[in-house]
């Protein structure tokens, strides 16, 4: 039996069932002092000075550090990591520590180093900060507009990046005669990432050996060592980070931020190791989230709906910084025709400043709005001219037969966006049959003979995973016979670990429990990009597999040697090579990894070179998209606006896939992820930029009695893009959710005329829909 | 401001005596005093439940309590689950082939919540086992991994009091 495609259990489980797991705050360092750090209570404030003599006199404290203490160690004193762009009409990038000027509710200002983090907190309440309050921006709508508050002193304006995306000849498609044009206007808000361990650090600095070690929960490890030392202005040889186990990712730990560059150097001055642990009310704060989009759109079609056009705009809240870039709402930008055959598109896109936490990708990062653009809109188009919404789907989409499609669009690093394979009618066609669709009309009207409100909806996606250009990879077998891979890709819960060991595992032998897997580690590869954009099975898988090709070809060269048996007549079986027609005559991978470490004098077995390893890194530059169909039905009640979702089905295509258990938990982590988007998680400001939900009291998850059971259907269409054939799927399910559940909650308050232009919508507004709608019918 | 008490507890069947500071949580006190790094801290608020440990077989939520308050109490976290060093509890084998954990933060007080629930109700429905996890947040798995889990381990159990 080969491992790779199979239902294999993964290598990660049984110490994270046993309390064993290693994560971040469970690292212990002799001495180890512990940081809090004090954060603006102000949205926007000027900072006159800062009093720490208090704090520095309460027992326990080492240090209290602000931005001038941690100047002389930074060669640079911004964090730089806005992903190239031409769009930017100003430079947003953060400090270290705040210097005279806040810009959000959250932004560290100063830190306490201390023997406890109990001790550490009590010293932060004793930093007096002298503020003075400036006036704030909080909605990017009005940020946009002429004479409104700056978001900084020093702007000109609060447009941080403006551009236009778009392809064919808009006027003509909206001036086709016939042509039938209708508008929508969207509110979009994506919450937090919140995983359920915050964010945290260890940072000690080794003055002996003038190294510094960072641990971190971070979902790119190689990015911090870099970030770590151009700010440091050090050899990036000096510094190590390691990700031990994450307590899940969904974007915002992808990010560098201000507390890590701040830990590392508070290690460095007061000579002791120091941790820093984020609470989870931080987390609300200083952690990046997605929030506001405000998009208005217009789509032309012929009388059989076929599409001809869609323009329009959109507006982006960017926060306070630039901690990413623009790639959020360029993602979003160019995710909205994606499956869909449209000849023409346009659309202008402004990220505004806003002096609120800054806004970088969650789960998904901006493809959700784009998905719920085009699906709103579709359903707009079918509800207008009488057709079937499933059936104007099916005109528009990209057929099988136009495999390869080219969308005249460029991806962010300005590669062309060809779609690589899929059959997205065929998704649809079963999504729509396993949800019953065609029967849906009878439920319907069955329901509401007893007053209850049945819905239907769909929508369908593509998502660009395998975001290039490479991720490192290194396998290595020593003689102790233990197959290493080490990589630059970062686990935080995807089952990293299991996807490399079953990709090393199919040329070596077919064991994973031989297969020992590091990632993250910087101090075992050179380069790394990390986990983000579903990009690890695709990227790291690839290199792997390359990587185990190569070495297994040389064991079987040296076992060949070994054994006097031609390569052709070995095979690989657990630990052993072995002799096809005499298998007692083997030799163990450990045996074979010690012959090529070299004998001195002697020439190497078969004249090979030394050492079994091998270090790939593939390049791909292309995105392979996966794609897929959801439907859902949803019962709403019309007196508390409730809504229970009664089925999902979800069918979907990521390609080859590596393991089913594991795919699958990805796709319902990321709908369900998507139906508390849709439903529950909403990120509140007041308007002087104050957060109003910073407990998970306020700010709901989704529990396990609203949680919905997904039904999954497995496509499997190749990408021709990579080795194995693979698309990523981390993020999939998230972006079709919104879209599927607004479309059936409007369809089930069809007798009210309820129209749904928003996401999250919570119980409140969907009764407040109900009357609205009720008030128009009542009307004459 | 801070004093310390002695304690005396027993911890996964071990007893201990330590001095604690009065204001140091229960999660603290384990998982940094006495290294049992196995319960986890996700809110501090008493909401996302990663904390849950068992007090003298009642699951309580380690971040809401001191450490002061378990003197002459019996506590069972993750770490004191298993039967033994080479042996998994029926419902961890279940997460295991189940898939009922992902990056494996919520999964201690998933594991502890879940054992006096099944002590209490041997055989649950699917939206019993919803309900007794709803204390409980996992942001990875969509729960429906850990649903199956739990009827998974209930069946396992049942056969091992029947055999």
């Amino acid at each position: 039996m080969t491992v790779l495609g199979n239902r294999v259990l993964r290598l990660e489980d049984e110490d994270l069932l046993r309390g064993k797991g290693r994560f971040v705050d469970d690292i212990h360092l002799p001495g180890m002092l512990h940081a809090a750090f004090v954060r603006s209570p102000f949205g926007h404030a000027a900072i006159r000075g800062i009093d720490k003599t208090a704090a520095l006199s309460h027992p326990g404290v080492h240090a209290v550090l602000t931005r001038d203490d941690l100047l002389p160690y930074l060669k640079n004193e911004r964090i730089v990591v806005g992903l190239p762009s031409p769009a930017y009409r100003q430079n947003r990038d953060r400090p270290a520590l705040a210097g005279d000027e806040v810009v959000h509710v959250g932004e560290p200002v100063a830190v306490v180093i201390a023997t406890s983090r109990y001790i550490a907190e009590d010293a932060a309440a004793l930093v007096e900060v002298d503020y003075d309050p400036l006036p704030t921006i909080a909605d990017p709508r009005a940020a946009l507009i002429a004479g409104a508050p700056l978001a900084h002193r020093d702007a000109p304006h609060n447009l941080l990046a403006e551009f236009d995306m778009g392809y064919g000849d808009i006027e003509a498609a909206f001036s086709t005669p016939g042509a039938h044009v209708f508008r929508e206007s969207f509110w979009q808000h994506r919450g937090g990432g919140h995983s359920i361990e915050c964010r945290g650090d260890v940072a000690a600095y080794d003055a002996m050996d003038d190294r510094l070690t960072f641990w971190s929960s971070t979902q790119t490890p190689h990015a911090a060592m870099r970030i770590l030392a151009d700010m440091l202005g050090r050899n990036e040889e000096r510094i190590r980070v390691i990700t031990p186990d994450v307590g899940g990712g969904f974007g915002p730990k992808l990010i560098f931020y201000p507390e890590d560059i701040t830990v590392a150097i508070a290690a460095m001055i007061v000579g002791y190791p120091v941790k820093w642990i984020e609470d989870r009310r931080e987390h609300f704060v200083a952690t990046t989230q997605e929030r506001d989009q405000y998009w208005n759109m217009e789509i032309a079609a012929d009388g059989e709906g076929r599409v001809l056009g869609l323009r329009g705009a959109l507006i982006h809240d960017h926060g306070a910084y630039t901690a990413r870039g623009v790639n959020l709402p360029y993602e979003s930008a160019q995710t909205v025709t994606l499956p869909y055959a449209i000849p023409a598109y346009q659309i202008n896109v402004k990220l505004a400043l806003t002096n609120k936490v800054p806004v970088t990708p969650v789960r998904g990062a901006g493809q959700p709005q784009g998905a719920f653009v085009m699906e709103r809109m579709l359903d707009r188009v079918g509800r207008e001219l009488g057709i079937d919404r499933g059936e104007v789907r099916r005109r528009n989409l990209i057929r099988a037969d136009q495999m390869p499609y080219t969308k005249p669009l460029k991806a962010r690093g300005g590669r062309s966006v060809v779609l690589d394979s899929g059959d997205y009618p065929k998704c649809q066609e079963d999504a729509l049959a396993r949800g019953g669709w065609s029967d849906f009309p009878q439920r319907q009207a069955a329901a509401r003979a007893e007053g209850r409100h049945l819905g239907i909806g769909v929508a369908n996606f593509v998502k660009g995973t395998g975001r290039g250009p490479f991720e490192a990879v290194t396998v290595r077998i020593g003689p102790s016979g233990t197959i290493n891979v080490f990589s630059g890709a970062a686990a935080m819960g995807q089952s990293t670990k299991t996807m490399l060991a079953q990709v090393v595992a199919e040329e070596l032998g077919n064991d994973i429990s031989n297969v020992a897997v590091v990632p993250g580690d910087t101090g075992t590869i050179s380069m790394g990009i990390g986990g983000f954009n579903s990009r690890q099975t695709v990227m790291a898988g690839s290199s792997a597999h390359v990587a185990a090709v190569k070495v297994r070809d040389k064991v079987l060269a040296v076992a060949s040697h070994i054994l006097d048996v031609p390569e052709r007549d070995l095979y690989i079986h657990g630990n052993q090579v072995m002799a096809t027609d005499a298998p007692e005559r083997a030799v163990s991978l450990g045996q074979i990894a010690l012959s090529v470490t070299g004998t001195p004098g002697f020439v190497l077995p078969g004249g090979v070179a030394p050492g079994l390893e091998a270090t790939e890194h593939v390049v791909i530059d292309d995105m392979a998209y996966a794609n897929g169909c959801a439907v859902t039905e949803v019962e709403v009640d019309i007196e508390t606006g409730g809504v229970k979702i009664l089925n999902f089905v979800i069918a979907h295509d990521c390609g080859r896939v590596i393991n089913p258990m594991i795919v699958d938990g990805q796709i319902v982590g990321a709908v369900t992820h998507g139906v508390g988007n849709a439903l529950y998680e909403w990120m509140g400001f007041d308007e002087n930029c104050q957060p109003t939900t910073t407990n998970l009291g306020e700010y709901l998850l989704i529990t396990a009695p609203e949680a919905p059971h997904i039904d999954i259907i497995h496509h499997e269409s190749p990408s021709p893009l990579n080795p194995l054939g693979v698309k990523g799927v981390g993020e999939c399910g998230v972006v079709p959710a919104a879209a599927a559940i607004m479309s059936a909650i409007e369809d089930a308050l069809t007798p009210f005329g309820v129209r749904i232009a928003q996401t999250p919508i919570t119980p409140q507004e969907i009764v407040a829909l109900i009357a609205e709608g009720r008030k128009k019918k009542a009307a004459p | 401001m801070s004093e310390m008490r002695r304690i005396a507890v027993t911890v996964n069947g071990r007893h201990h005596d330590a001095d604690v500071d009065v204001r140091l949580t229960l999660a603290d006190f384990l998982r940094h005093q006495l290294n049992l790094t196995g319960t986890h801290v996700g809110c501090e608020h008493g909401v996302c439940g990663a904390c849950t440990i068992l007090i003298d077989g009642r699951s309580a939520r380690s971040c809401l309590m001191l450490a002061v308050q378990t003197d002459g109490r019996a506590i069972t976290t993750v770490e004191g689950i298993a039967p033994g060093p080479g042996q998994m509890h029926p419902l961890q084998e279940a997460f295991r082939e189940n898939h009922g954990l992902q990056c494996g933060f919520c999964t201690p007080g998933m594991l502890t919540t879940l054992i006096e629930f099944l002590r209490d109700n041997p055989d649950p429905t699917e939206d019993d086992v919803r309900i007794a996890i709803s204390g409980n947040l996992c942001r990875c798995t969509g729960y429906q991994g850990i649903v199956a889990a739990v009827l998974d381990a209930a069946k396992r159990m049942k056969a091992e009091r029947a055999a």
